[in-house]
């Protein structure tokens, strides 16, 4: 009777260090032999992984230097293909021209989701496509008229040059941009507080931000989370790509394995995003 | 040579060698600021010879080529003037109620007033900031409607960071003055009180025009607030209670995801703008005080 337990302790035991084992294998392993300098630009919204990841390879590997500006999805195509960098981010899938013409070989690692949100008090869940591009152009501006309260709408936007804005003008308000009398805020955090503060705004925030301080409000029905938006349910995301000049080699494929590796996936979960696995 | 004329030699070199150091510190710091105008004055140029998209215009929409940062000019001098205007009597009141006999009776009150006074100018603007945008804003919105973030918001807050900054520049200003009058005064049957809105007063606008000066600056230039509280929309106000984008929040909202680009030039252009409106004001705030009263001042 009394060895079971012990048996099963000792199997416990010898699974755990099976799974150490595994672990034990650090991401950051394969830059230990590696040196040089890595440069990165284009889309915004990847800024926050990319740079998490350089700072962490840096810190493990000083003999490597890795640069990460911003520019936007066009600027990461243009650099990229003109190897002023080995990475150049974009937001968006490669067109067919861009492909033929620098030879460009694309690598999805994030789906960034969008979810438009209101103070949790807001008795609106639901709101139609037409009617979210109508509140973000200053055509709607009472609750009433979405069967709300009788109460001015409070509008919060993101910065221009936010990937967040970017995101959800180009997948919500198809390409429209919002009023320029809505409050600017310039960050995911900013936009919360100020949700979650006025009980009459409605802004957006990336859907890893969604927590119960605000209220995520479901597009012609489709409820923001992050399992619709993996499936591809939810319409407001797109998928952050890396993309590089032919197959990556060296430092430059070191770097976009070590975004799919277990550190990537924690920075990706970090800012907000969904790891999407690689291909 | 004697032992006394070595040690005078010795001295002299010392004294030359110092004011060698003093020479080189004032020609760094004037160096400095002339290099740093001349910077943004270059780095400026592209986007104001830039034919297609020029700053100076009033539409801010750079996904449609528009790069106009006047709304912001705006934003800030008209942001900077209310805080200066609603600041400066607030601060010469205070000043002025330090110096009399008042305050002068409750010596533990002034003197804790004075530490907490300086303590203000100690406290960094987010935290004011971030206290106001959980006081201040709610307040606002209840009272006025709209969501809160607004150019009154900011403007209150604003007056209350320049505040200590003009109170200080004007009692060390005033109350040496004061001081040395008051025997001659007093003895006149003068309070203190009228001794300071008749004589020191009237005869002190240099020191009056100085902490205008620098809270006009502070006013200006203080990035965190604005960016806090005003709301950042990149249009004209037409009234206190809506939202308003200063140049100073406006560099540091597109900073944030630019680096190159139209958007990104126009910002040297919109920190020329800054830098001019601010040596503009103090000209004009200096033309007000009368030369003589400058040379009896200095």
């Amino acid at each position: 009777m009394s060895t079971l337990p012990a048996k099963s302790f000792v199997l416990a035991c010898a699974a755990l260090l099976f799974t150490a084992q595994s672990t034990l294998a650090d991401p950051l392993d394969p830059f230990k032999k590696l040196s040089g300098s890595l440069d990165i630009a284009g889309g915004t919204a990847h800024i926050p992984v990319m740079k998490g990841a350089a700072q962490e390879i840096m810190q493990a590997n000083p003999a490597i230097r890795i640069t990460v500006t911003g520019g936007g999805s066009g600027v990461g195509v243009q650099k990229v293909g003109e190897g002023l960098v080995q990475i150049g981010n974009t937001g968006r899938a490669l067109k067919e021209s861009e492909i033929a013409k620098y030879g460009l070989v694309s690598f999805p690692f994030a789906i960034d989701g969008v979810a438009v949100a209101v103070n949790p008090n807001n008795n609106v869940t639901n709101l139609s496509k037409a009617q979210i591009k109508d509140i973000f152009a200053g055509k709607i501006t009472n609750w009433r008229e979405l069967g709300g309260n009788d109460a001015a709408i409070s509008l919060y936007v993101r910065e221009d040059g936010s990937g967040t804005r970017e995101t959800f003008e180009s997948r919500a308000l198809d390409k429209a941009s919002s009023t320029d009398s809505a409050n600017v805020v310039n960050s995911n955090g900013a936009m919360k507080t100020a949700i979650a503060r006025d009980p009459n705004a409605i802004g957006y925030v990336g859907i890893g931000h969604l927590d119960a301080s605000i209220k995520g409000v479901a597009i012609d029905q489709k409820q923001p989370t992050q399992e619709a938006a993996a499936k591809g349910e939810y319409p407001v995301t797109r998928l952050l790509y890396m993309n590089t000049k032919g197959q990556p080699e060296g430092l430059t494929q070191a770097f976009v394995n070590y975004i799919f590796s277990d550190n990537g996936k924690a920075l990706i979960i970090k800012a907000g995003y969904i790891p999407y696995a690689k291909k | 040579m004697p032992k006394s004329d070595r040690a005078a030699q010795k001295r002299q070199d010392k004294d030359s060698e110092a004011s060698l150091w003093i020479r080189l510190a004032t020609f760094l710091a004037v160096l400095a600021v002339v290099a740093l105008c001349g910077m943004i004055v270059i780095a400026a140029l592209p986007a104001l010879l830039a034919s297609s998209h020029t700053p100076f215009e009033w539409v801010w929409q750079p996904y449609q080529g528009h790069f106009g940062i006047l709304p912001m000019c705006a934003g800030s001098v008209l942001l900077a003037l209310s805080a200066l205007a609603l600041g400066f009597p607030w601060a010469l009141a205070i000043v002025i109620w330090h110096l009399t006999e008042e305050a002068q009776a409750l010596a533990s009150a002034r003197k804790g007033f004075g530490i907490f006074i300086r303590l203000l100018t100690t406290v960094p603007t987010v935290v004011l900031s971030f206290a106001a945008v959980f006081l201040l804003t709610p307040l606002l919105r209840t009272a006025f409607g709209g969501t809160g973030m607004c150019l009154l918001g900011a403007t209150l807050m604003l007056s209350l960071l320049i505040l200590p900054t003009m109170v200080l520049v004007m009692e060390s200003g005033l109350s040496q003055r004061l001081d040395a009058l008051c025997p001659h005064a007093l003895a006149l049957g003068l309070s203190r009180y009228q001794l300071l809105c008749h004589c020191v007063l009237p005869k002190n606008r240099q020191t009056l025009i100085q902490a205008a000066v620098l809270g006009f600056g502070r006013a200006c230039g203080d990035t965190l607030l604005p960016l806090m509280l005003a709301g950042n929309a990149p249009k004209l106000p037409t009234g206190f209670t809506e939202s308003a984008r200063t140049l100073s929040a406006h560099m540091a909202l597109v900073t944030a995801n630019e680096v190159g680009g139209a958007a990104y030039n126009s910002l040297f252009a919109a920190g020329l703008c800054l830098l001019c409106t601010t040596i503009a004001v103090t000209l004009v705030l200096r033309r007000l005080a009368p030369a003589k009263d400058q040379k009896t001042h200095s």
